[in-house]
């Protein structure tokens, strides 16, 4: 008789096999908020790719950016985006005043929570006050409201719930089986982007792979807000949200971001960055990265 | 008022008076003078104000801008930020690129918003904001590229777009200030248009009315906005001791 016991699913995949289940036009929600704790090993890999006509939900940073240089990007759902220390986001304000993004969505801030919010609870909206009387309301004609059933009868705005086919998050630790903890100071809405995604390609990305009884070592429990229910890859990616920030593994590169920014001032430049930096694997990246880093630290020495 | 106070420490009480009376709520500013003025606030005449490290705590004390010594009073992560706000216990500083004589103002692009001009954040919490919780200005550079007939995309909500939705909106909304370099303005007139409050130092009424491009509503007596006492000079030093506010109003 064949045997009943069977083993737990092995979730370890590595970023191009995560890639590698993608289709172009998929709905994809990128965790992190601006330039902080971004799964940019994620999102380099998916560079790397021949997916395109995504639809993009994002409370955008350098991801946002990456992939509307990259063409990948036909519909964009945010409220904004920007690199924290440097406000303005060059690649994104480029292709908005090249209106080479198809389907630009600007929504509020709290409409982006609340649609997927909706989508995790599988409702087909929440009502909110926020984006009413606004441009919001101006540039999403198809936004609609609803009344109050209650005596105040107020009119609200239905925020339309987002399912999403796929969502990327960096997290700093996390198990096999995809418990993952975040460190830092905020968990952002990382949660709430795995809980809106179908099953099958929610992707959560790591700096450390540790084993389950480790997880209360770094922190406490209350750091543990993705479960493995709601994971179906797990990424082994060291400095992985490389350039933004993962508290407190590390900081954001500031140096690096800001010669991102610098290169992406003119399509020369930004062809030599995006050659030496994004056209090979995430190791290669990584060992520029470095290389990089001791070239500018011999450029300083050296102008002393 | 002596010709020794810096206008960035008259700039800096203006903006700080925004919060007076607002008590125990979460006073937050979006850039270095908005923050300025709302720990000068706390540190002042306004001790029960919340103030968060603009990352994710609130902190206790008198932390100055850009320290890392945090005395943590509190979490606010960005969803505890939207659940606040909606529950109006906030009152925000924000920017504006521009602004409109009812007070919509445009964080998120010049031009027409299809293929912007030029892009700026987005409308960011601006709509939510505005709708939930007071709202209150800072604009370092007041002229008439900024003060328009119209903004090109409304990121935060006017009052009469405020009045237009109606019911809890039209009835909670509220712009409590508007501080420039040049002056303090407010949306106090009966059709809660842009009025102006006081002239900095030096600063006439016809300088503000030729950097605006909107018609203000001016009171027949405007007052010269008044300088930090010793104690909001002291808090000032304290909060600012690297003199940023300078960079933002030059002496």
């Amino acid at each position: 008789m064949a045997s009943e016991m069977s083993e737990p699913r092995n979730k370890i995949i590595t970023e191009d096999q995560a890639i590698s289940t993608l289709r172009s036009g998929m709905t994809l929600g990128i965790g992190g908020w601006g330039s902080r704790r971004k799964p940019m090993s994620l999102v380099r890999s998916l560079l790397r790719s021949d997916i395109t006509d995504l639809t993009v939900v994002s409370y955008g940073g350098p991801d946002v950016g990456l992939l509307c240089a990259a063409g990948k990007v036909k519909k964009l759902i945010y409220a904004f985006v920007s690199l924290d220390s440097i406000p303005l986001e060059p690649h994104f304000r480029l292709a908005r005043q090249n209106a080479t993004i198809p389907e630009p969505t600007e929504w509020d801030e709290g409409m982006l929570q609340w649609a997927l919010f909706a989508g995790s609870l599988r409702l087909p909206f929440l009502p909110t006050r926020a984006g009413l009387g606004s441009g919001v309301m101006d540039v999403n004609p198809s936004l609609k409201t609803v009344n109050s059933p209650y005596a105040d009868g107020e009119e609200l705005l239905a925020v339309p719930a987002i399912r999403l086919d796929a969502a990327f998050v960096h997290m700093n630790r996390s198990d096999a089986r995809g418990n993952a903890q975040y460190l830092g100071p905020d968990v952002y809405f990382d949660d709430l982007f795995l809980a809106a995604c179908e099953p099958g390609r929610r992707f959560v990305s790591a700096e450390k792979i540790i084993p389950t009884e480790d997880l209360l070592k770094e922190g406490t429990f209350h750091t543990l807000k993705i479960n493995r229910s709601m994971v179906d890859g797990v990424i082994h990616a060291p400095n992985g949200a490389h350039f933004t920030t993962c508290e407190p593994d590390y900081g954001r590169d500031e140096s690096f971001q800001k010669a991102y920014v610098d290169a992406a001032r003119d399509s020369e430049a930004w062809k030599a960055f995006s050659d030496r930096f994004l056209s090979g694997d995430e190791a290669n990246y990584q060992s520029q990265v470095v290389a990089w880093r001791e070239e500018v630290k011999a450029a300083k020495e050296a102008a002393k | 008022m002596s010709d020794s106070v810096a206008l960035a420490d008259v700039i800096a009480v203006a903006c700080a008076e925004a919060w007076r009376g607002d008590g125990e709520i979460f006073a937050s500013g979006m850039g270095v003078m908005q923050m300025l003025g709302a720990r000068v606030a706390r540190a002042t005449f306004e001790p029960d104000l919340m103030i968060s490290d603009g990352e994710a705590f609130y902190v206790s004390g008198d932390l100055p801008i850009g320290g890392t010594q945090k005395l943590v009073e509190g979490w606010i992560p960005f969803r505890s930020v939207f659940d606040t706000l909606a529950g109006g216990r906030r009152h925000v500083m924000m920017g504006a690129s521009q602004i409109d004589r009812y007070g919509n103002s445009n964080i998120a692009n010049i031009g027409p918003w299809a293929k912007p001009k030029s892009q700026l954040l987005g409308v960011r919490g601006g709509p939510g904001n505005t709708v939930n919780n007071a709202t209150s200005f800072f604009i370092p550079k007041h002229q008439t590229s900024v003060f328009v007939p119209n903004v090109d995309m409304v990121s935060g909500v006017g009052y009469d777009r405020a009045k237009k939705v109606g019911g809890f909106i039209a009835k909670r909304h509220e712009l409590r200030r508007v501080v420039t370099n040049l002056a303090v303005l407010d949306f106090n007139s009966p059709d809660n248009s842009m009025r102006l409050v006081s002239v900095h130092p030096g600063v006439s009424v016809d300088d503000v009315v030729a950097n605006t491009g909107f018609e203000l509503v001016i009171p027949a007596n405007v007052p010269v906005s008044r300088p930090p006492t010793a104690e909001e000079s002291a808090a000032i030093e304290t909060i600012d001791p690297k003199g940023l506010r300078h960079r933002e109003i030059p002496t």
